[in-house]
């Protein structure tokens, strides 16, 4: 028996209970000093409600884009060969060591109506930034490596006999795709999207500043908790804040739940 | 399996694949590297003078100076909570194991403004501990500590979970030989466990570092921003972007995009050196 059972777990016990679960369940009990319908008056407020609805609406459309291009990016980097392919799978981490703030203000410069790419946009009536669109890019910036990198390694793993034993028997490179490939990395695939998802939905700094911040066009749930701050509606704020909280400890428990599918999925 | 034989069978048309490597490249260079390039053309853009005048600003100085503190704070608490959670985690067997893992993980998957709120909530008025501390003169909240209490809570599983998987991959047979053969439980974890465990952990730290210098949601919470005392470089930014004051935040934010750039290079050469151990 190794020695440091006790105090390394007591450790690890009181660090967690004095840095998240009191704070956190601090939060939940200040929420009950509000009545009920104090509460719901304030969950369910028609500009909170169009909150929500921009904040899951967006996070959603975004993760669905991660999926798919997060896929070709994933493809292309386990499958091919191209000069530049090294940096590029490093580059795949950059939303996730990069300050929030800082590709904030980078992304509104480059989608705005004169920025480098917005002007394109621009030249065809299409606004980017300070609309729900350059909400959408934001997101789907910041869910890029979640997708990428849960896929990654299942797709590597993943045995060529099988793809080749269907390119024997007759079928199609599609058919191969559809019938071979994507059943394996369908586990992976969706817990990506729900990481990704879970992430967007909390996101706040790569995203104000490319979002206008237009009440019931484009403000986001994290902005409405902020603003009831300024204004010290705290409880406006926790009122709001624990509806998240619930919304990404349900996220927590499904990815949890298609993680271990996934696992089962890659043993069998 | 013969390469020739891998290529006929199992691989798309050359059209196919250039077409996928271009909509991979292209869409890489418009959402990552065209926002890296911007930072710079903008922080560069009338040269290299206007540029260290904005970084040698009072201002700048000292929200560098607070990032600088507030990590240095941060990242070896957490880092110390890392090495004892997955010591205990890994090396033991104890009931509620999966459910410390997934609590240690909870600060991922909550939202930065409410990893701020929870503790305004804790240290401001409407509490009674929050109350107390005002009453004694002792100021967390829009201070300092309370900066680095929510830089902490965002930072939290960082280390922990590079270390947990690791150190379960590698067993305890090792540990268990050395404190047979008489090895204190120090001299265990320095000689045997901490050699096999280096680069996970330094992998660990740097990007909990990355994360504690780069913390924008939960620090603008708490931190009151107060210039040239409150306000961390990722605040600083924003003040100076709301200012219109283009040049000086994408200057500030230069550093910030090299720090993250820094980080990637090493945690790729890292990754190498995994592979080869």
């Amino acid at each position: 028996m190794l020695p440091g059972f006790r105090v390394t777990l007591g450790f690890t016990l009181f660090y967690l209970t004095l840095i998240v679960l009191i704070p956190l369940a601090g939060m939940v009990l200040y929420s009950f000093s509000m009545d009920w319908a104090d509460f719901w008056r304030t969950v369910s407020e028609p500009r909170i409600v169009s909150a929500y609805k921009i904040s899951f609406g967006l996070s959603f459309i975004a993760a669905l884009l991660n999926v798919v291009f997060g896929l070709i990016v994933t493809w292309v980097l386990v499958r091919y060969d191209f000069p530049g392919k090294k940096i590029l799978d490093a580059l795949v981490d950059l939303p996730f060591a990069m300050p929030t703030a800082v590709s904030g203000i980078a992304l509104a410069g480059l989608y705005a109506q004169n920025g480098l790419i917005g002007q394109f946009f621009a030249e065809y009536g299409i606004k980017i930034a300070f609309t729900p669109l350059g909400i959408t890019i934001a997101l789907v910036f910041i869910g890029l490596p979640f997708v990428v990198r849960t896929v990654q390694p299942v797709l590597e793993d993943m045995e060529h006999e099988l793809e080749e034993a269907a390119a024997t028997l007759g079928a199609t490179r599609w058919q191969t795709f559809r019938l071979i490939i994507l059943p394996t990395i369908t586990p992976s695939l969706l817990t990506g999207f729900a990481m990704a998802f879970a992430r967007a939905l909390g996101e706040y700094g790569s995203v104000i500043f490319i979002a206008g911040n237009m009440p019931f066009v484009s403000e986001i749930v994290p902005l409405v908790i902020i603003i009831k701050l300024e204004q010290y509606d705290y409880q406006g704020a926790t009122a709001i804040a624990v509806v998240m909280l619930a919304a990404s400890f349900l996220m927590l428990f499904v990815i949890n739940w298609l993680q271990k599918w996934a696992r089962q999925r890659q043993e069998s | 399996m013969s390469a020739s034989l891998q290529k006929q069978t199992v691989t798309e048309p050359l059209w196919m694949k250039s077409l996928l490597i271009l909509i991979a490249v292209g869409f890489m260079t418009l959402l990552v590297i065209l926002p890296v390039w911007m930072i710079f053309a903008e922080a560069l853009k009338d040269g290299l003078t206007p540029y260290l005048h904005a970084l040698s600003e009072p201002d700048a100085i000292s929200a560098l100076k607070l990032t600088l503190l507030v990590s240095a704070i941060a990242v070896p608490l957490n880092l110390v909570f890392g090495i004892a959670a997955s010591w205990a985690i890994a090396k033991f067997e104890f009931r509620g194991k999966h459910l410390l893992i997934t609590l240690i993980d909870l600060p991922f998957s909550v939202s930065p403004v409410i990893s701020g709120l929870i503790y305004v909530l804790l240290f401001g008025t409407h509490s009674v501990l929050g109350n107390w501390l005002i009453a004694n003169g002792i100021s967390i909240l829009f201070a300092v500590p309370g900066i680095v209490l929510a830089t902490i809570f965002v930072t939290f599983p960082f280390v922990a979970r590079e270390l947990i998987p690791l150190m379960q991959e590698q067993g305890s047979d090792e540990e268990e030989a050395a404190v047979m053969l008489g090895a204190s439980g120090w001299q265990t974890f320095w000689r045997v466990t901490l050699p096999n465990i280096k680069w996970g952990l330094l992998y660990g730290v740097l990007l909990c570092n990355a994360r504690a210098m780069g913390e924008f949601g939960a620090v603008s919470v708490v931190s009151g921003h107060i210039r040239g005392l409150t306000n961390t470089i990722p605040l600083h930014v924003e003040v100076l972007y709301n200012e219109y004051n283009f040049l000086a935040a994408f200057a500030v934010a230069s550093l910030l995009t090299v720090l993250a750039l820094v980080t990637l290079v090493l945690k790729t050469i890292i990754e190498r050196r995994f592979s080869r151990d």
